[in-house]
């Protein structure tokens, strides 16, 4: 779909018969398949508990699958550990550095000195370049996530795993976020799997979505063109596609 | 200027009106004769023995007292770093050290210091002993607690950016265990100059303690007052020094808390 960018057409993420269970438990995902390809906007929908943050520990190494393989990039080596971008849920920037240094820290860790003048760059994108000394406890809410997010996009990785970046943000500065998320997306010039509570927000941003729940996955496209701005949800085919997808999912309950 | 003055007199301004008070009631009691000089001494005494012994408590017992205490602290900071982070980083040898280090702290200082003059005779060094014995547990104690205190997220989010545990360390856990680890030295010094201050009563040829000592066989309260009194502003400004360091330390590890 944006081969044009030039992503190969290897599947940026696949996952084929991925099972998993919390010790004891009963399996949190019986053989689910799940593919994004490269490009793409992808979210996944489920009610709490159905495992959408689990899916993302198992994506980025910190959890290993029972049965079932995770390749990134059309590697299925294991090992996946530092090779997808991860913005988790809380911000966690670290509140002791200014945003610059925060934003710095993916290529720290890896022993990198970081480009100061890409790093500068991209904070003036975000919106953050008056508060590159600014630390943490001084931005907004609005301001913490994008600097988390910039946080994950420096880490240089294609495929990024954005955990509800804009679940704790109030409906305003959300609003806002869509809009900046949208009118950047085409620059960015990355992959994403995106987790929301929102459907509203999945049907704005993404290509697809994925339900999740009772262990299974569905797959379900949003048949909306891009460029899109976040006025579409005004919109009489957004809304049509909104309830579509309200019936999808209490079906499946 | 004035502002600082403001603030300082809103600080302090109680505990020293306090003090004031209290050092007036003691002489007033004492020049009453209320009680013996030779039990408690009117602070004008002890502040004339102060003035009187000066060159032997500024020049030689002090510095020696105040030698003991920075070797005893020093070693008990590097061995209590050494252990914290050896601690935090192997389980075994955190199963193997952390009984023998609560065993340390039971056993009484008193019964184990004779032990040391054994060791050690009169030189400095058993003084040196009681002091990092002493010191050294709140060190390790808070060192290991501090590193193993939270930042369970920010260690998860670090391994996804492919960081090392040595990466972990230095970026998240010390960081984040300095608050800990600055609290301990704080006890940790004022710990030292109790542990130089029981050393020399054991057994020394000079210091405060040994000041004192020999001053209460000679039922010169006085002198013995003065020694305190000196001993206990050595601790005040130890302490005072270490919070000046946490407070540059932790300007910003402690932002958001």
């Amino acid at each position: 779909m944006r081969g044009a960018i030039g992503l190969s057409d290897t599947l940026m993420l696949s996952i084929h018969d991925l099972t998993y269970a919390f010790q004891g438990n009963r399996p949190i995902f019986q053989k689910i398949n799940l593919t994004v390809n490269p490009g793409e906007f992808v979210s996944v929908i489920g009610s709490s508990g159905s495992g959408k943050s689990t899916l993302f520990k198992l994506i980025t190494g910190l959890l290993e699958p029972d049965q079932g393989k995770i390749g990134i990039n059309g590697d299925f080596s294991g090992g996946r550990l530092g090779k997808v971008g991860y913005m988790p849920q809380k911000d966690l920037l670290l509140p002791w550095r200014p945003v610059l240094d925060n934003v710095l820290l993916p290529l720290e860790v890896r022993g990198k000195k970081g480009n100061l003048a890409e790093a500068r760059e991209w904070l003036s994108r975000f919106g953050l370049s008056d508060y590159e000394n600014a630390f943490p406890d001084e931005l907004s809410g609005g301001m913490r996530q994008r600097a988390a997010f910039l946080r994950t996009m420096m880490t240089g990785k294609d495929l990024l795993l954005l955990d509800e970046p804009f679940g704790a943000l109030d409906a305003l500065t959300k609003r806002k976020m869509h809009s900046w998320l949208l009118g950047l997306w085409e620059d960015l010039q990355k992959t994403v799997l995106f987790i929301t509570h929102d459907l509203e927000e999945a049907i704005l941003l993404s290509d697809r979505i994925y339900l999740i729940g009772d262990g299974n996955v569905q797959e379900w496209k949003v048949n909306l063109p891009r460029p899109r701005n976040s006025e579409q949800i005004y919109q009489p085919a957004f809304i049509e596609l909104r309830k579509e997808l309200e019936r999808l999912i209490h079906h499946e309950n | 200027m004035k502002t600082k003055w403001k603030k300082w007199t809103a600080d302090y301004g109680l505990f020293f009106l306090a003090v004031i008070c209290l050092i007036s009631i003691w002489e007033w009691i004492v020049l009453a004769g209320a009680v013996p000089a030779f039990i408690l001494p009117s602070p004008t005494a002890i502040w004339g023995s102060l003035v009187e012994n000066r060159e032997l408590l500024f020049g030689e017992h002090l510095p020696a007292t105040l030698l003991e205490v920075l070797i005893g602290f020093g070693f008990s900071l590097a061995g209590g770093l050494l252990f914290g982070i050896g601690m935090h980083f192997s389980r075994s040898l955190e199963k193997i050290l952390y009984p023998f280090l609560v065993i340390s702290q039971t056993v009484p200082l008193i019964a184990i210091s004779p032990i040391f003059i054994l060791w050690f005779g009169y030189t400095i060094w058993s003084k040196v002993a009681v002091t990092f014995l002493i010191a050294f547990f709140p060190i390790v104690v808070s060192t290991y607690d501090g590193l193993k205190a939270g930042g369970n997220e920010y260690r998860e989010l670090l391994r996804t950016m492919g960081a090392n545990r040595w990466m972990i360390f230095k970026k998240i856990q010390v960081p984040m265990a300095l608050p800990s680890i600055l609290s301990g030295l704080k006890m940790a010094v004022v710990y030292s100059v109790t542990g130089a201050t029981i050393g020399e009563w054991l057994g020394a040829s000079e210091g405060l303690g040994y000041f004192s000592r020999r001053m209460s066989g000679n039922l010169q309260a006085d002198s013995v007052f003065a020694a305190i009194f000196l001993l206990s502003l050595m601790g005040i400004c130890l302490f005072l020094v270490i919070s000046f360091i946490e407070k540059r330390l932790l300007k910003n590890v402690m932002r958001g808390r």
